[in-house]
């Protein structure tokens, strides 16, 4: 199959995160990482739970937006916390800013004593990432979401974790960022963030730009990944048919 | 036997300046709107809100009733951010800010509900949740992990409202939405006296399990000493299964934030009166 978006090669990219990770909640917010999720479970990692985005984990192949739903249990967002907290989950979140070290912040940006915009709040994710794996999903990455410092600590970064308890070092784990331009994740000597892989058609030079802080980089950077052909029917006839996975990404 | 019903008012009336409440329902979700509506009428200011917030938060912000904020997000959902509420941070006029991480939050109410000074957690340790509430401390494990862990302080209210879908008159009551969210914690964290609950209807108890299993009964009467009759109570968040959100209102809602001429036309057509008018004028669009 030919025209592979870049909604496309996101989703996959996402789902790929989940890979190896058995039967644990697998979470996505917003439209590219739930049917990252979504994806994974239909294909390659099958014991994967994934919800509806309310209260239940469905056991069918649903449609982004579709109420037509196998529901296999309930997870009230109690349940959810208890999932969490006992590390059976790995969510993909946004994130406003994130920095080398995997620090996020969706709280707001300026001063938090008085920003110069208000965001969501810090939500679960200073919970998130200490408890279970953890990976982030931006769809506009520039120099002003890969950020030198974040504004607010929401999610925390490896530098941080590390100066926490040894239980804290063993459990904390954010996996891998997933942007509009490429892959990267932490897996250099010091957990900064690596250039994993380059999206079909972008340059390394396009990523450096579109980041503040200094990455590490590989001389021979390898090129994300497409979707396979039934990866690509799975999502393109089953889990959004109405195209829902191009809609949060720039042209 | 006690019969538990009152109006909105007569709960308001039992509040003072300064007290802590705590508001049940998630973001835009069953949220116990007719009960704000009243807090926005009275006098009652200098107040402490502790909620997983949604267009309550906003409303109290912009209307000047909140001293001390205690939240783990504030959303409007469909909307993601807050328009009231953004308005208020970014304009510096809550006085007093807590932003927790939504755990911590569970914890609070939980560990007030427990009667415990505390809960420990790791949710919150390492991010700039510590750096802004400097109040917050860390207690070692006495076991030999000997781990140092964060010390939730026990969020004890003064109040609680919450609503839910059906009661009997003396507060057996049960959700027959996707969840309960977190509100029996609120009302057990609450003061015993002023734990209000409003509901969509009140039926005889016998009727209770005419409507669902067994499992949607999670509040008693002990948790509840006020059970407000209000229908459509929770608009224009939603109130499943009964109804969903009133998308075309929030937005209205949130865009009347764009001004202070349309918030006051917004405060004139909806907010000026008694419930009754509120549901009149919501019902006339």
């Amino acid at each position: 199959m030919s025209d592979i978006t870049l909604g496309e090669i996101c989703v996959v990219a996402v789902a790929d995160t989940f890979r190896g990770d058995g039967e644990i909640f697998a979470s996505g917010m917003g439209t590219i990482p739930m049917l990252g999720a979504r994806l994974a479970r239909a294909t390659f990692e099958p014991d994967l739970l994934v919800s509806d985005g309310e209260a239940f984990f469905v056991s069918n192949n649903l449609a982004v937006g579709s109420t037509d739903k196998q529901v296999e249990g309930w997870v009230p967002f109690r349940s959810v916390f208890d999932t969490l907290w006992g590390g059976r989950r790995h969510v993909v979140m946004g994130a406003s800013q994130i920095d080398a070290y995997g620090n996020q912040n969706i709280a707001n940006i300026g001063p938090w004593e008085q920003p110069k915009s208000q965001l969501l709040g810090v939500r679960g994710a200073p919970g998130n990432t200490i408890n279970h794996t953890t990976s982030y999903f931006i769809g506009n990455q520039t120099s002003r979401v890969f950020v030198d410092k974040v504004d607010t600590v929401s999610g925390i970064g490896y530098d941080r974790a590390a100066q926490l308890g040894e239980w804290v070092r063993t459990h904390h784990e954010i996996r891998r960022v997933v942007t509009n331009l490429g892959v990267f994740d932490f897996n250099t000597p010091d957990h900064r963030m690596r250039l994993a892989s380059v999206h079909p058609g972008v340059n390394v030079s396009d990523i450096v730009d579109a980041c503040s802080f200094e990455l590490v980089i590989a001389d021979d950077v390898p090129t994300t990944r497409t979707p396979t052909d039934d990866e690509l029917a799975m999502l393109r006839e089953v889990l959004d048919p109405k195209s829902f996975r191009d809609r949060e990404l720039p042209a | 036997m006690a019969d538990k019903r009152m109006t909105e008012d007569e709960a308001i009336a039992t509040l003072s300046d300064g007290m802590t409440i705590g508001i049940g329902g998630w973001g835009s979700r069953r949220k116990p709107m007719s009960l704000v509506r009243a807090l926005l009428r009275s006098p009652l200011t200098d107040l402490t809100i502790v909620s997983y917030g949604g267009p309550d938060v906003g409303l109290l912000c912009a209307a000047g009733k909140v001293k001390r904020l205690v939240y783990g997000f504030v959303s409007l959902d469909s909307i993601a951010l807050e328009p009231h509420f953004r308005l208020a941070r970014q304009n510096g006029t809550i006085p007093e800010v807590v932003e927790y991480d939504e755990g911590m939050l569970q914890w609070g109410l939980y560990a007030a509900a427990l009667r415990l000074p505390f809960l420990p957690t790791r949710a919150g340790l390492g991010s700039d949740v510590v750096k802004n509430s400097p109040f917050l401390r860390t207690v070692t494990s006495p076991y030999a992990d000997g781990e140092e862990l964060l010390a939730v302080p026990a969020l004890n209210l003064d109040a609680a409202f919450v609503h839910l879908n059906r009661s009997d008159e003396r507060g057996n009551a049960q959700f027959l939405g996707p969840d309960l969210y977190f509100d029996d914690l609120f009302l057990n964290a609450a003061a015993p006296g002023r734990r209000f609950m409003s509901v969509e209807k009140v039926v005889p108890t016998s009727e209770l399990l005419e409507n669902g299993t067994f499992h949607t009964m999670k509040i008693n009467r002990s948790m509840v000493d006020g059970v407000i009759e209000a229908p459509n109570g929770a608009h224009f968040t939603n109130c499943q299964p009964d109804y969903e959100r009133d998308e075309a209102f929030q937005k209205e809602y949130a865009n009347a934030a764009k001004d202070p001429e349309s918030w006051s036309a917004f405060v004139d057509t909806y907010l000026s009166g008694s419930e009754a008018d509120y549901q009149k004028a919501v019902a006339a669009r």
